[in-house]
């Protein structure tokens, strides 16, 4: 067995990177980056059968396709700044829909730093394609820093020699792909997403891997036209929490001539879709008289519920959902950190097993005890969702805090923003929950609205456009 | 402003920061462009014209003092601020998000090297 720190990548190695999405662009992108610096010279391979320019689902990758805000921070620090050819719509605001009213929450900043984008080149009734994908965009990023784009899909993943006889150091893994073609690796990383069969391939190589918990998702787009987009949608991201028993949350998010239609939850089915679209508060949001069956395209894609518990292996990393990820939110943000903490790995730390263990796997536990700490905070929020004062009260208190200055705290607006944006990880947010000033603000809030039998009022839509309920 | 462009948008010669100020965020312009002033002893002297890619203010994120320059948009530009806290926090979870801010920092002591050396061999000609 090899120890820790005896097997590294050296000059001519060569890495294979399963998938090109945002987590493969960004592992290629980010591992021949920090190679460049140490004077390694790699060889990187990106293997990803779709081609991103095409529209509908055979250019798409199935996500909703938001770069929160620290993800478009993180990146302009990185020297990477998003054109808004691939940015289908600067979102700079955030309405929270429920039964109860409607408030419109700004950034802190008061400026567009979340990117509502298209992962391919848009939905399928699309006849001008007028941007760029974001997966497209993020490849030639990996692509100009010298990786390979191999157009094949891989179905086969096995070593090049007996691993019961043959020591680590001296075997490879080898790739096969659908065309019959076969090269072999000194490391491969798994970036394939956990919408793929290929993962039960990885099960069979006894490297202790074990696939992620998921659940289905449903995603729509849904065409607008610019004006109604102008008129209705605007810049922001509209946040439902409905009191259906399996979403956990959903939003609209408008995105050039189109609107994003995401539900999160677990198993979502068209029953529950078709309840969610007959809600008033969906109904507020959109034009009046909306069709709702007018759907441009949709898919309902898998997402993580609980991450592998071991995502690597020798010579192996799997990177994005088919490792770990953020639960519900911020998913290509959580693809660029666990990008970049499995390459600093490899390309200082090895490439054994117990190198991965010690450094990447850290960043994945530490990234499951956030999620877990989600989960805990989406149950409080249904407890509260079950009381109509409660979620009056909420409501209330962030409308307040909306017609002050922000605050160092930032009280409940910045609670919620961060968490139904994905700009913070659940720890941040529960840690500004614990401030006395937003207990003392909530306990006021929720009194009022105990004693008080009137809801929110309903904000009008120039009230909700403007930011001024 | 372009539905799809992110950041903050300055019309011609709005002051974006001003020398003095106290900072919590740096900046990076994605449009246009922006030049830095310097003002000392009553009189404006001018650092350098930034475009896009580029970042200013980042003196305020590494070190405690008030900003050292004005930054004015020169053209309409679009600038993308980018939180002190946010970005601290995430340096020090992956310390290589900071090799591109020290490169381009590294970049400019080296022009302001050339600057000096250039400047002290005019002196000496003077003499």
């Amino acid at each position: 067995m090899a120890k820790p720190g005896d097997l590294k990548l050296q000059d001519g190695s060569r890495i294979a990177v399963i998938g090109g999405g945002p987590a493969g662009s960004f592992f290629a992108y980010f591992t021949l980056m920090l190679a460049d610096r140490v004077g390694l010279d790699l060889e990187v391979d990106i293997y990803e059968p779709r081609d991103f320019s095409l529209v509908g689902p055979p250019g798409c990758n199935m996500c909703a396709g938001i770069v929160s805000e620290s993800l478009v921070q993180n990146m302009a620090a990185e020297g990477i700044n998003f054109p808004p050819s691939v940015v289908q719509r600067g979102i700079d605001s955030y309405v929270l829909y429920m039964d109860v009213g409607a408030v419109r929450i700004d950034s802190s900043r008061r400026e567009a730093r979340i990117g509502a984008t298209f992962r391919g080149s848009g939905p399928r009734d699309v006849k001008d394609v007028k941007w760029d994908s974001l997966d497209g965009y993020l490849m030639n990023l990996a692509r100009d820093k010298g990786a390979k784009h191999i157009r094949a899909r891989v179905n086969k993943v096995e070593w090049d020699a007996d691993p019961a006889t043959i020591p680590l150091a001296e075997r490879r893994l080898t790739l096969k792909t659908q065309d019959g073609k076969s090269q072999t690796y000194d490391f491969v990383a798994v970036t394939t997403g956990v919408n793929t069969a290929l993962l039960k391939v990885f099960q069979e190589l006894n490297i202790g891997y074990d696939m992620p918990r998921t659940t289905k998702a449903h995603i729509r787009e849904y065409y607008l036209g610019d004006q109604a987009i102008e008129k209705y949608i605007g810049a922001s991201f509209h946040a439902f929490l409905p009191t259906l028993p399996n979403i956990e949350f959903a939003a609209i998010v408008p995105k050039g001539e189109y609107v994003t239609l995401a539900l999160l939850g677990e198993d979502i089915d068209n029953a529950t879709v078709d309840a969610f679209m007959a809600d008033p508060a969906v109904k507020q949001c959109m034009p009046p008289g909306f069709e709702f069956d007018k759907i441009a395209c949709w898919c309902g894609p898998r997402i993580n519920l609980a991450g592998s518990a071991q995502p690597y292996g020798d010579r192996i990393v799997f990177v994005g959902d088919s490792g770990v990820t953020r639960l519900y939110k911020d998913g290509i943000g959580a693809a660029y950190r666990a990008a970049k903490a499995a390459s600093t790995n490899v390309v200082f730390h090895g490439i054994a097993r117990e190198d991965l263990a010690k450094h990447y796997g850290a960043f994945c536990r530490a990234m499951e005890s956030d999620n877990n700490l989600g989960k805990f905070m989406f149950a409080v929020v249904r407890q509260i969702q079950r009381f109509r004062f409660s979620r009056r009260a909420i409501l209330r208190m962030a409308m307040e805090e909306q017609k002050r200055p922000p605050t160092a705290h930032g009280g409940m607006s910045m609670v919620l923003w961060d968490m139904f944006t994905g700009s913070a990880p659940y720890g941040d947010v529960f840690k500004r929950t614990l401030h006395p000033v937003f207990w003392s603000n909530l306990a006021w809030n929720m009194a009022v609205c105990l004693v008080g039998r009137q809801d929110v009022s309903r904000p009008t839509q120039s009230a909700l456009e403007s930011g001024n309920q | 402003m372009d539905k799809g462009a992110l950041g903050k948008e300055y019309e011609a010669g709005t002051v974006i920061v001003r020398q003095g100020e106290t900072g919590d965020c740096m900046f990076v312009v994605q449009e246009g462009q922006v030049a830095a002033t310097i003002e000392q002893d009553g009189q404006e002297s001018m650092l350098g014209l930034l475009g896009p890619g580029d970042f200013f203010g980042e003196m305020c994120v590494f070190e405690k003092q008030p900003r050292g320059a004005t930054v004015r948009a020169l053209t309409n530009a679009r600038v993308l601020t980018v939180d002190k806290k946010g970005l601290l926090r995430q340096i020090t979870v992956d310390p290589t998000l900071a090799f591109n801010l020290l490169e381009k920092m590294s970049a400019r002591i080296r022009t302001l090297n050339s600057q000096v050396a250039w400047m002290d061999g005019e002196q000496n000609l003077r003499k």
